[in-house]
């Protein structure tokens, strides 16, 4: 197996502002909410990365323990997630660091900015994730929604392996601190399985 | 011949990648390559030989993730000296006849440094410096420092190289295809900076394939008075046929590098997926390229993490804003350690459009060497402005231009003995543009040629120093023409002078002019104009001064700065909305003989969320009404509504924080006014607020404080990631009867815990409420926190019946 990792930059997928207003909270928007996402969004124009290093892995699943032939893991919820894939995608992405400096510059200055700012990027990094997943189910078929370490019973601490494997740091930036939090932190590290 | 010999008149050629080769010789993904020093020696000396003998001039070791934040120290100790001897081998096994230099190389430390990521910038140093020292015992010819995406990042692995030896150092950072680092820095700011702190060469590596390095290339030779080195990828990876390709050729490469070579690149060498092959035909294609010589480019600029400010024809705003003298409110902030107001002032002057930010916190009862640097940190964590950093305590400046991530500008040198021995090891050291009074232990001389001897003393002293006069600006001082009816003509006169004949660039702090004079303004602005004319680069002013800002943006029109005039037209629009605002301000005033009216405009503007119209009714209000009143019978009501609104879900929650944040505004005219009056403000009791260690999400933290802050409470705010003893310190030192914590991550739930625990002991007085998207009523009680608050609103509910 090859396990070449290889990295991909996106241009801007399309923006959902629905996604947005739910993130902050909003159930039906009025036009203040309205008038600021569309302030945030115009300020943070042109900023952000969209970045994703990747790799295809073998899978196999005994029990439950995953097997990537490059790492393995025992999680319960995750060979769920992956049953009946013969091979596995392991991603991380981001939409790099100015996500985090908006938000700690309103976090000072203007927290419903601050809070706006946080949805936006949530909304951007789903959006990103989502047209990875889309590129990858173009190129191999049928894939499964992607798992993240944290969901389920598939520990934090797999994150260290998936940077491992990745080289976020060197390839797209991505850095993972003590804790396991990640930097910048509109990013996802995240498995798909190719069915 | 030593490395920095043979870079003289020499092209130099550096060796292609190491990574891909390895995992062809079967290291697996997740290994770390630097292990294969001790457990594959043979294999790693073959590939240094094959560079070798294939026409490198240097070969870096394989250290380039071997740190201490990786490997334990004994580990690190034979990891990197097996690799320097691997090394040595190859050299002593390959007979080509270049000249061969042995480099420690040192990679990123895989962590991004605070504030948005949590390794600290002295941790890094520290880190770097592990390496060097072992590098630097087993004996290697030079420092390699490469890939670097971070500007602090690549400043802590230089200063880390400079502390621990006299080595040459070649620094290559990472660019995206942006032109720009993974943080944000154009090449131009990298350059800056590293020329300030003194690289003997810098460049670009890794990230990009050799056609999309040419531009990255060009704008760094086009600023650098330094070698410049490109070490690009053989393009971009692809899977073909289950083999990992890279999709340029060895002879692609070898062309494209060997032209930049002919564009004055004076180092040159390859990155992921370039082989010994790669190297072998770069080395033919540029065999008889004569090396172009190194020119001084003559710029003199300073930089923040992002961007270069150069100080040529345009003349550069400093803001002169961030500084208590004369300034009751400032002094409050600072005395209370209210960080936020300082920021605030940065962010209105970035709007105002100055390019530089004056920071000054001396003030005789703080710290000032701890707070110009917090002061430093954090005005650089939200704004991508240089700063000059101002003071006059050597250790403080010291603090400061280490902390500071950039060429930091520096406030400043005179001709005294004392102050240029104290100023210019530290630039030396640092890098910087140093404002240089002309006075020295005779006073101000009160005519010409006295500035002019001085000025000309301080630039041999800097010379000494190897601090070439570009990184100096003159300051000829203003002084108030009210003692002196001719200061201000002695001082231009001076200027223009320094400019033409001496070759450097000037700055003044403009509002000095007209001290003790009525209606300052206009003297200031034509005093602007004036000094402008005779050559001034840089004035330390008030943005927010109309005057002065139409000087400047007429000066620009005027001189053929200004294409189009674009910048004039642009500004002149913001004057109108200035005026336009100003009479609608006027509109809101009609109403004050009615007192209950304007009362319900403040509470509407608040409920609504119109931060400026709040502004606008309290400063009105608050000339008949007393600040209290307006607090108890304005404010706090119009909070409440919103606060219902907000738990009862007819108000989500950004209109409540735009509320909130309008309410702030009030208070924000209410506490400059009762500082003006000496008034007392009777605050309900000190409530101390932080994320817990190891977590770096704040917003959530931010919002309660907000509310608590509009709530009256004197909230002191830890920030983020801040550990248990930190905490319990502050809680103990201001006695409070709550302590709010929060914690967003399962993985950080238990440092809060922790965090209870000792509160419990050093503070057994103190409630801990606790909240964040982890925690529940039930997590709370588990870890022991006293309350629990869902949200901002509850927290605020259960903080006012305590």
């Amino acid at each position: 197996m090859n396990y070449t990792v290889l990295t991909e930059s996106f241009s801007p997928p399309e923006i959902d502002k629905r996604e947005i207003f739910r993130y902050m909270g909003v159930i039906s928007s009025d036009n203040d909410t309205e008038k600021l996402t569309d302030l945030c969004l115009d300020e943070i124009k042109g900023s952000l990365k969209y970045n994703v290093c990747y790799c295809v892995t073998e899978l196999e699943i005994t029990n439950n323990t995953a097997d990537f032939g490059c790492t393995s893991i025992t999680s319960d919820s995750l060979s769920k997630a992956l049953v009946n894939c013969e091979r596995a995608v392991i991603f991380s992405a981001t939409i790099g660091i100015e996500a985090d400096r908006l938000i700690a510059k309103y976090g000072k200055l203007s927290p419903s900015k601050a809070l706006c700012f946080q949805a936006i990027g949530a909304e951007r990094i789903e959006a990103l994730c989502d047209e990875f997943c889309n590129k990858i189910k173009s190129e191999y078929g049928s894939i499964t929604p992607r798992f993240s370490p944290g969901y389920g019973d598939l520990p934090l601490s797999f994150q260290r392996d998936i940077f491992g494997i990745l080289g976020c740091e060197k390839r797209i930036g991505l850095t993972l601190n003590e804790s396991l939090i990640m930097s910048p932190t509109k990013s996802v590290t995240a498995i798909i399985g190719i069915k | 011949m030593n490395f920095r010999e043979y870079l003289k008149n020499n092209i130099v050629v550096l060796d292609g990648g190491m990574g891909t080769l390895l995992q062809k010789k079967g290291l697996l993904p997740g290994e770390h390559p630097e292990a294969w020093n001790l457990s594959h020696p043979e294999e790693i000396t073959e590939i240094h030989k094959a560079y070798y003998d294939a026409g490198s001039n240097v070969v870096n070791i394989n250290t380039f993730g071997a740190n201490p934040l990786k490997f334990s120290d004994s580990e690190l100790q034979e990891i990197i000296k097996a690799a320097i001897q691997n090394a040595d081998k190859a050299r002593k096994l390959s007979n080509a006849p270049q000249e061969k230099f042995i480099a420690l190389d040192i990679g990123p430390s895989g962590r991004l440094l605070k504030p948005f990521g949590d390794l600290d910038f002295e941790d890094a140093i520290e880190a770097f410096a592990k390496v060097v020292r072992i590098g630097v015992k087993y004996g290697v010819d030079l420092v390699t420092i490469e890939t670097m995406n971070d500007c602090y990042e690549t400043k802590a692995a230089v200063l880390a190289v400079k502390e621990n030896c006299d080595l040459p150092f070649i620094v290559t950072n990472a660019y995206g295809l942006d032109g720009k680092l993974m943080t944000g820095a154009e090449p131009s700011a990298m350059v800056a900076m590293l020329e300030g702190l003194g690289a003997d060469a810098i460049g670009a590596n890794c990230s990009l394939g050799p056609a999309q390095l040419i531009a990255v290339a060009e704008d760094i030779l086009s600023v650098s008075s330094t070698p410049v080195a490109i070490k690009p990828n053989a393009g971009l990876p692809k899977v073909e046929n289950g083999k990992t390709v890279f999709d340029v050729t060895s002879d692609e490469f070898a062309d494209i590098v060997a032209k930049m070579c002919e564009k004055g690149v004076r180092i040159v060498g390859g990155c992921c997926g370039t082989t010994p092959e790669y190297i072998s035909k770069l080395c033919a294609k540029i065999k008889d390229i004569k090396p172009s010589e190194i020119t001084d480019k003559n710029i003199s600029c300073v930089s923040s993490y992002t961007h270069a400010v150069e100080f040529s024809d345009s003349p550069v705003l400093i803001g002169e804003r961030i500084n208590p003298t004369g300034k009751k409110r400032f002094k409050q902030a600072l005395a209370e350690h209210d960080i936020d107001y300082i920021l605030r002032e940065g962010l209105n002057q970035q709007e105002k459009g100055v390019h530089i930010l004056d920071v000054n916190v001396g003030l005789p009862e703080i710290d000032e060497p701890a707070m110009l640097k917090e002061a430093v940190c954090e005005l650089q964590a939200i704004i991508n402005l240089p700063l000059q950093i101002d003071t006059a305590d050597f250790t403080a400046m010291e603090n400061a231009m280490r902390a500071y991530n950039g060429k930091p500008m520096v406030n400043s040198v005179n001709g005294k003995q004392e102050s240029m021995d104290a100023i210019f090891p530290l630039v030396k050291k640092y890098g910087g543009l140093v404002v240089a009074l002309t006075l020295d232990e005779n006073g101000i001389p009160d005519n010409v040629e006295g500035r002019i001897a001085i000025a000309k003393k301080i630039i041999a002293a800097a010379e000494k120093y190897g601090i070439p006069k570009k990184n100096l600006i003159f300051d000829t001082l203003a002084m108030t023409i009210s003692a002196d009816r001719n200061a201000a003509k002695v001082t231009l006169e001076s200027l223009r002078k320094i400019r033409n004949e001496l070759g450097c660039h000037t700055s003044l702090g403009v509002s000095n002019v007209s001290f003790g004079l009525p209606a300052r303004d206009g003297v200031n602005s034509t005093f602007f104009t004036m000094a402008l004319t005779n050559g001034l680069s840089a004035a330390i002013m008030n943005p927010y001064s109309a005057e002065m800002m139409k000087s400047y943006y007429s000066y620009k029109a005027l001189s053929g700065l200004d294409e189009n005039c674009s910048d004039y037209i642009e500004f002149s629009a913001t004057i109108e909305t200035t005026t336009v605002a100003k009479e609608q301000a006027t509109s809101v005033k009609a109403p004050t003989a009615d007192n209950e009216s304007i009362a319900s405009e403040l509470q509407k503007a608040i409920i609504k969320g119109r931060k400026e119209s709040a502004l606008t009714l309290t400063r009105e209000l608050i000339k008949t009404v007393k600040p209290l009143d307006i607090v108890e019978n304005e404010i706090i009501p119009a909070l409440d509504v919103v606060g219902k609104g907000f738990e009862a879900k007819t108000v989500y929650l950004p209109q409540l924080l735009m509320s909130a944040e309008s309410a702030q505004a009030s208070f924000e005219v209410i506490k400059e006014n009762m500082q003006n009056s000496g008034e007392k403000q009777e605050s309900k009791f000190n409530i101390v607020i932080a994320t817990v260690k190891g977590d770096i999400h704040d917003i959530g933290k931010n919002i309660v404080k907000l509310l608590l802050q509009n709530y009256g409470f004197n909230v002191t705010d830890l920030g983020k990631d801040v550990p248990a003893e930190v905490i319990s310190d502050k809680v103990c030192e201001l006695d409070c009867p709550l302590c709010c914590l929060s914690a967003l991550m399962t993985t950080t739930v238990p440092a809060m815990e922790e965090t209870i625990k000792l509160l419990r002991k050093t503070a057994p007085g103190c409630k801990v409420m606790v909240g964040g998207a982890v925690l529940n009523k039930e997590y709370a009680d588990m870890i022991g926190a006293d309350l629990y608050a869902k949200d901002a609103m509850e927290a605020v509910r259960q903080a006012l019946e305590l």
